[in-house]
């Protein structure tokens, strides 16, 4: 059984606001029956169209997504809608006591569906959203590269996700996103992304010093190793060892769900990345079989 | 609340009969049945009977039988062996819709170098015996083909799968867990040499599994360091629970008519009624032969989990094939191998009956169900467009 609170289990049992809205100021529809669940939500705003006065939706999907539609509407009505797109897919997590991490998704398609709805309204350009046949996200910054095939999820829009809610591993993303959870194929693709993100993010408080000794730079080199990468190879049940350090030349092995792993030639780079976003520019990551 | 237990092919209650049988062998008669003195051989007289008893409902011989903890131990045990007596064979056969306690070895095992062949199934979740028979060969150790699939019901043939893997000199291993108690079973008539058995799918606890190995088959143990079950197995007998499944098997012979016709006709009964009560709806594997306890039946635009937790509010217990009661993302793999449509692979719900089950029982899932389904759809967006004027 899952362990959602008592909020979510009243908004779930007896949700709010189920219904449609026919003359609705703005809608907003994301998800699709192939994965799984969908949200189509109606806002409808007061005669200055500044308020937000009522907020209807249709949901598909478990318990966790109709509580998590349930407790959208709620939250918005009275808003102003820049109040409105302020709202977080944690704030709605929040709002019902906090959801399982595996549930996480949910809202993000409540905070996704509200997005999609005030772009729409607002006349910003957003992809017409088949909800029979395409996988895809109807996310309005639609610009980025498709990571998740399964899902139809783009790096644009995982990068956000993983910046808000400062997630460190491949499986919070698919928790949060859904990305990753089918065929596992971009998981390797997902870790670049949160080492982007949480490269630029270090970067400041954490620069690349300027010049270092051999010593210095061995000594960094496996503070890097141990800080930064290899928690996040634990979350997806992988690890790597450091076999040897010569001048610039960093030799690891991978081991456990690593080890003889087919996209371990991407994880090498994801770690070189890294160590030469924090070390030093002339290093060469190689993966030996020891 | 009461609960109305509808998920017997998750696990099953303990019999009473079969608790009293073992309680005295945890405070009282707790000697080690290996033991040379008269305390513990009391117990091995208790256990010798079990092995028989669980043999008469396997059709097999007592010496037949080595107990294990569980169904998954047994299945392990039987694909390892296999690869341990056929070293210089590579290759081994499955299907799609095996139990994971075998996909999950053989895709394991397929990274090690070992060559696996997944067969597929047709949309009623039959199996395909052209792929099957056109997999053979002679690097083949091991064929592991389920007797009924633990989500449909739907059973394999079995006996027809084992010639062909015999003809070409593998191995043929079944994971019965399902099937045992529930169908009719004669090891004595069939030339399968290793089938697995889990005690908590039919009325003994938890913890207790069975291998039945037939005589004369190569065989490696997959536990070794004492010569327990003639050192087929090692480690202390679980002595009550050996003592508990006994019972089972005895109970489980004299419910078999039982089974086939009053819990069938329960099963029956129920789809029958949900189907015509509930549109949009198809039964997953309803055009194959089928296990007399189980049915799954997938409804169009609602999502499984939240079928399931309405109906636990009413006390119904059930499963689904759902992805997100597992937390994984896509439906289950034996939907999507079935090639279910994408509309309704995400609510699917799985009814498995048993022995204890009541018409009074079905009365109320016939009666509980159709709203709840009726309830989902209306807060659906697909639910609605798609069933307007249906």
């Amino acid at each position: 059984m899952w362990d959602y609170t008592p909020i979510v289990r009243d908004h779930f049992l007896n949700p709010r606001n189920v219904g449609d809205i026919p003359d609705a100021d703005a809608v907003g529809e994301v998800g699709s029956l192939a994965c799984g669940d969908a949200l189509k939500l109606y806002i409808k705003l007061d005669e200055n169209k500044d308020k937000i006065v009522d907020a209807k939706f249709q949901t598909f999907g478990c318990a966790s997504a109709i509580a998590s539609s349930s407790a959208l509407t709620e939250m918005v009505k009275g808003k102003n809608l820049d109040e409105a797109l302020a709202i977080s897919n944690q704030d709605i997590a929040d709002f019902l006591g906090g959801l399982p991490e595996e549930k996480m998704h949910c809202s993000v398609m409540g905070q996704e569906a509200l997005e999609v709805a005030i772009f729409k309204y607002r006349g910003l350009d957003i992809p017409e959203h088949d909800s029979e046949h395409d996988h895809g996200h109807a996310y309005p910054d639609h610009e980025g590269e498709v990571v998740c095939k399964c899902f139809g999820i783009t790096d644009t829009f995982l990068k956000k996700v993983i910046e808000t809610n400062r997630l460190t591993t491949a499986e919070q993303v698919t928790h949060f996103t859904k990305a990753g959870g089918a065929c596992g194929g971009c998981i390797p693709k997902i870790q670049e992304l949160i080492a982007q993100v949480l490269g630029s993010e270090d970067l400041q408080p954490r620069k690349r010093p300027e010049k270092l000794s051999n010593m210095k730079k061995m000594q960094l080199i496996q503070e890097v190793l141990e800080r930064d990468i290899r928690p996040l190879l634990w979350a997806d049940g992988g690890d790597l060892e450091l076999i040897d350090i010569d001048g610039s030349n960093v030799q690891v092995a991978f081991r456990k769900a690593c080890a003889g792993c087919a996209s371990s030639g991407n994880t090498a780079r994801m770690v070189e990345a890294k160590l030469r976003d924090l070390v030093a520019e002339d290093i060469v990551v190689e993966e030996v079989s020891q | 609340m009461k609960e109305i237990y509808l998920d017997n092919n998750a696990t099953t209650k303990v019999d009473e009969a079969v608790f009293e049988e073992m309680r005295p062998y945890f405070c009282e008669l707790y000697g080690n049945p290996s033991s040379m003195h008269f305390f513990g051989g009391q117990v091995q007289g208790k256990t010798a009977e079990a092995r028989s008893r669980v043999a008469a409902l396997l059709g097999a011989s007592p010496e037949e039988i080595i107990f294990t903890a569980c169904g998954t131990e047994s299945d392990n045990a039987a694909i390892r062996s296999a690869l341990e007596v056929f070293p210089e064979r590579r290759h081994i056969i499955t299907s799609r819709v095996e139990h994971p306690a075998v996909l999950t070895q053989c895709r394991n095992l397929s990274q090690k170098g070992y060559r696996v062949t997944e067969i597929g199934v047709d949309g009623a979740g039959r199996l395909d015996m052209d792929e099957l028979k056109a997999a053979v060969d002679s690097d083949t150790a091991i064929v592991s083909l389920m007797w009924a699939n633990n989500e449909t019901g739907v059973i394999f043939p079995v006996e027809e799968a084992a010639a062909i893997a015999k003809a070409k000199g593998a191995l043929f291993h079944s994971d019965a867990v399902q099937a045992i108690g529930k169908i009719p079973i004669n090891m004595a008539a069939s030339s399968i040499d290793m089938l697995s058995l889990s005690g908590h799918k039919l009325h003994a606890p938890k913890g207790i599994g069975v291998l039945y190995l037939r005589r004369g088959t190569p065989f490696r143990p997959f536990m070794v360091g004492g010569h327990q079950e003639k050192s087929r197995r090692a480690g202390t007998e679980n002595a009550a629970a050996i003592i508990a499944l006994g019972k089972a098997c005895e109970l489980a012979g004299q419910h078999m008519h039982a089974e086939n016709t009053v819990v069938k006709a329960q099963r029956d009964r129920l789809q029958d009624a949900l189907m015509a009560a509930i549109p949009n709806a198809r039964i997953n594997g309803g055009g194959a032969e089928r296990l007399p306890n189980t049915t799954s039946i997938a409804f169009e635009y609602v999502e499984g989990e939240a079928i399931l937790l309405l109906l636990s509010e009413m006390g119904i217990c059930a499963s689904s094939g759902s992805a997100c009661t597992s937390g994984s993302l896509e439906p289950s793999h034996v939907l999507r191998a079935m090639g279910v449509p994408f509309t309704c692979a995400h609510g699917s719900i799985r009814f498995s009956l048993s022995r204890y089950t009541t018409d009074a029982e079905i009365d109320t899932v016939i009666r509980e169900m159709p709203p709840i389904i009726a309830r989902l759809r209306q807060m659906s967006p697909f639910g609605r467009e798609h069933l307007k004027g249906k």
